[in-house]
């Protein structure tokens, strides 16, 4: 694993000048994953934040090849790609080593994309797909998705006299893939740019399908002031509301991280603003509920990891 | 010029075509009545007499996505879809000629849902129109396979780069046994030759990005690049149909006229019917009427001007629609024969919408048609500018 | 500092079809540095350079010559604040201070 001083020796993957908002967390994913290994890459990434911040004529910021087709199909454009590099190469007509990454939001992945990168993840093509969570479809203005959490202010599952915001508890969409058996799952968050740099680099080196689900502090939808991105992410990691770990095969489980003080779930709510109402004191049972949930899950994967103390 | 008789599908014409082209990356989802096209080519690849990429992708959204992504990669890519597929990838269709991608696909036409019905309409080629793709029409199987020759030549020529429909009627062509000629594989493998790509994916040197975000500042002259490529293309459908006919022994054109010149009367149509209406006019040839027909074998570009020039001798002129555009008037079709006509032309011009969800169209309905034309020519009066052909009242 | 240039918009004839853009990284030649209210200054005297802010910039804006961090990209940086917020507390090599006209 090299370190920071190899690494800022390497040539990065986005220039700046690109439109995302100050403080956003996806471009500092991007970074960290650009920079986990040499070969070229060849980028896709579904309508949302990032691909309409980084390619705005006359202006792009991808130092890489990148292609852009629509909102639910970059697994699906990032297979047709890859399967014309096998094709390609097989024919002669490509010599260069080329790995391919698609990247969607938590919009274009959870939800719109879903199908696509189910049926990405069943053929097993050597894709890694990396999903960057901001937890709703922020793009558009903060609209509720299914990577939203429970309680959480939306414009569309607004908080309002009769609404808690969001009712719904997010689906486990790392758990689908890791349904799918490929090679190589994890979640991972920007403030613990080790573990998401070393995971990149092996969901870039398996021969097959890669699935990593990285969280994405949003200074704007979340409410919070932009230096605190990397903060909130290690928030979100030391309360196990956004436990890293990785799955290979869909059967061998490994915890990447144990917080030395697991944190109470407040201190990550009342951090952000899009949380604010939940500390009220009629909100009690929903913030007891949240804490239930994160607690229950993150029993079960200690459990499934084989991480016995407590 | 070598070539092999036999006894093929449309959809088996199809996949020879395909074999032969041998397409870097084919990415399909199965639908009636496109399925045992897409069936035969497998079977090609799988008994390696083609080296395709083939990606059995989960949805025709998919496909087309697929698609995208692998022709942005340099890559030759076909595809193949009926109705509910196409409806289904119509998002992508959109987003493949706007990319200005070389993209071919046969287009098995089947009616629109709903409700579901898997049988022979145009409607799925019509809801395309306006999509910049460049759209063919094939009359028989041998039809189907010496249109998708030419259109790999066509879509990749460097100065257009649209994608190309060929259409063919669902179950009527597609799964009816019909006497053919295939060219020799090495003769059609010069002929479509390399695709030689500008811009790829696959450049590390040259790193591109591919379908970047326009604000209003941009997004207009894209398009309007694009009207000129349709534009243009019709010189390039042109050149190549001269240079197929060398293999093929016949030189396309944009229409087709069937005892068309001396005609006073005539039908216009696409697909399928032309052959029936074909057994029709000499029917009524042999009584001394003067019946022809106009075939559109290109639609679009749309070859105005030809089409006027092609009717303008008639005393009346029915235009077939297998679609209709519910849009109060009559079929698309007809809205776009008419508009050729408009200013250039007073002959009057009738519609009929026939052969919604495969309802047949025989030699009754065909001669109605020609009498009802018979009518008009006779007494100059139009009684219905639209009639629903066959439909039961 | 150097403004956006001014881009001449160009005719359908002189553009690049289908919204390809094959000039990678062109993106520079935007001054996205005009969105800051607050820019970081950095102290080569207290650098350790342990690349923290370097490896959690959002805008590429931490510029590192020869291996190591040397200095800020103004025409770049939007002044998040995550850089100073990430360098060490007893290094404080990095300090956000208001944005002069």
């Amino acid at each position: 694993m090299a370190n920071l001083k190899e690494l800022n020796k390497r040539k990065e993957l986005l220039s700046g000048g690109h439109r995302m908002c100050a403080g956003c967390a996806s471009p500092i994913i991007i970074r960290q994953m650009g920079l986990a290994q040499e070969i070229p890459l060849v980028v896709g990434s579904a309508t949302g934040c990032l691909e309409v911040s980084t390619t705005p004529n006359p202006f792009t910021a991808w130092n890489s090849s990148f292609v852009h087709c629509a909102f639910e199909n970059s697994a699906a454009t990032v297979s047709g790609a890859e399967a014309a590099y096998r094709s390609l190469k097989r024919r002669g007509k490509v010599k260069e080593e080329m790995r391919f990454v698609a990247l969607g939001g938590d919009g274009g992945t959870y939800d719109i994309g879903l199908q696509s990168l189910s049926g990405m993840l069943e053929r097993g093509p050597r894709i890694l797909y990396l999903c960057y969570n901001n937890e709703a479809y922020m793009n558009t203005g903060v609209q509720r998705s299914g990577a939203t959490p429970m309680g959480t202010q939306t414009t569309t599952a607004p908080v309002g006299k009769e609404s808690i915001g969001k009712k719904q508890f997010p689906k486990d969409l790392t758990g689908i893939a890791v349904a799918h058996k490929i090679p190589f799952v994890a979640q991972a968050s920007p403030s613990h740019w080790n573990d998401l740099i070393t995971k990149s680099q092996k969901a870039l080196s398996v021969d097959g399908p890669a699935f990593m689900n990285v969280i994405s502090p949003c200074p704007l939808g979340w409410g919070y002031s932009s230096e605190k991105t990397i903060e909130i992410a290690r928030l979100a990691v030391d309360t196990c509301f956004w436990p890293l770990f990785e799955v290979e095969n869909g059967t061998t489980w490994k915890l990447s991280y144990k917080p030395a003080v697991k944190k109470p779930i407040t201190d990550y709510l009342k951090a952000q603003v899009r949380f604010r109402h939940l500390l009220r004191p009629e909100n009690t049972a929903v913030v007891e509920t949240i804490q239930k949930r994160v607690d229950d899950d993150w029993a079960a994967l200690k459990k499934r990891c084989g991480v016995t103390e407590e | 010029m070598s070539k092999k008789l036999l006894a093929l599908t449309g959809n088996d014409a199809a996949a020879y075509a395909m074999k032969q082209i041998n397409p870097d990356v084919v990415a399909a989802y199965p639908i009636t009545p496109q399925t045992s096209l897409m069936e035969k080519f497998a079977q090609f690849v799988a008994d390696g007499e083609s080296n395709t990429e083939i990606v059995l992708v989960e949805s025709e959204h998919s496909a087309m996505s697929a698609c995208v992504g692998a022709s942005c990669a340099g890559a030759r890519v076909m595809t193949a879809t009926s109705s509910q597929g196409l409806a289904l990838m119509w998002e992508i269709v959109y987003i493949a000629s706007s990319y200005r991608l070389p993209i071919v696909m046969p287009l098995v036409n089947r009616a629109l849902s709903g409700p579901i019905n898997i049988h022979c309409d145009h409607g799925d080629a019509m809801g395309i129109r306006d999509s910049g793709w460049i759209q063919l029409w094939a009359e028989n199987a041998q039809e189907v396979y010496d249109n998708l020759l030419m259109a790999i030549r066509i879509a990749e020529n460097s100065g257009i780069l649209l994608p190309v429909v060929v259409n063919y009627d669902g179950f009527i062509i597609s799964h009816a046994i019909e006497n053919m000629y295939l060219y020799d594989d090495a003769e059609v493998k010069k002929f479509v030759g390399e695709y030689k790509p500008k811009y790829t994916l696959l450049d590390p040197k040259n790193p591109t990005t591919f379908g970047s975000f326009d604000l209003p500042d941009y997004y207009f002259e894209h398009r309007r690049q694009m009207a000129a490529a349709m534009k243009d293309s019709f010189k390039v459908i042109g050149d190549v149909a001269k240079e197929f006919s060398k293999i093929c022994g016949r030189e396309y054109k944009n229409l087709e006229g069937y005892k068309l010149e001396d005609a006073e009367i005539a039908i216009v149509a696409l697909g399928s019917t032309v052959g029936t209406a074909r057994a029709v006019v000499d029917e009524l040839r042999e009584k001394g009427i003067k019946a022809g027909i106009l075939k559109i074998r290109t639609f679009r570009p749309f070859p105005e001007d030809e089409i006027a020039d092609a009717l303008k001798k008639l005393k009346a002129v029915a235009v077939l629609d297998r679609a209709d555009s519910l849009n109060a008037v009559g079929g698309p079709l007809f809205d776009e024969v008419r508009g050729a006509l408009y200013r250039k032309s007073a002959i009057p011009a009738v519609n009929y919408v026939y052969g919604l969800g495969g309802r047949d169209m025989g030699f009754p309905e065909i001669n109605k048609v020609y009498a009802d034309l018979a009518e008009i020519a006779k007494t100059g009066k139009v009684k219905d500018l639209v009639t629903y052909l066959g439909v039961r009242d | 500092m150097a403004k956006t240039e001014k881009v001449k918009l160009p005719s359908w004839k002189e553009m690049v079809i289908g919204g390809i853009n094959p000039d990678a990284g062109s993106a520079m030649k935007y001054n996205s540095g005009t969105w800051r209210t607050f820019r970081p200054v950095w102290s080569q005297e207290k650098c350790i350079q342990c690349n923290a802010c370097w490896i959690h910039c959002p805008d590429s804006s931490i510029m590192i010559k020869d291996g190591k961090v040397c200095g800020i990209d103004y025409e770049h940086c939007k002044g998040c604040g995550i850089c100073a917020a990430m360098c060490p507390p007893k290094v404080g090599a990095v300090k956000m201070v208001k944005e002069e006209k």
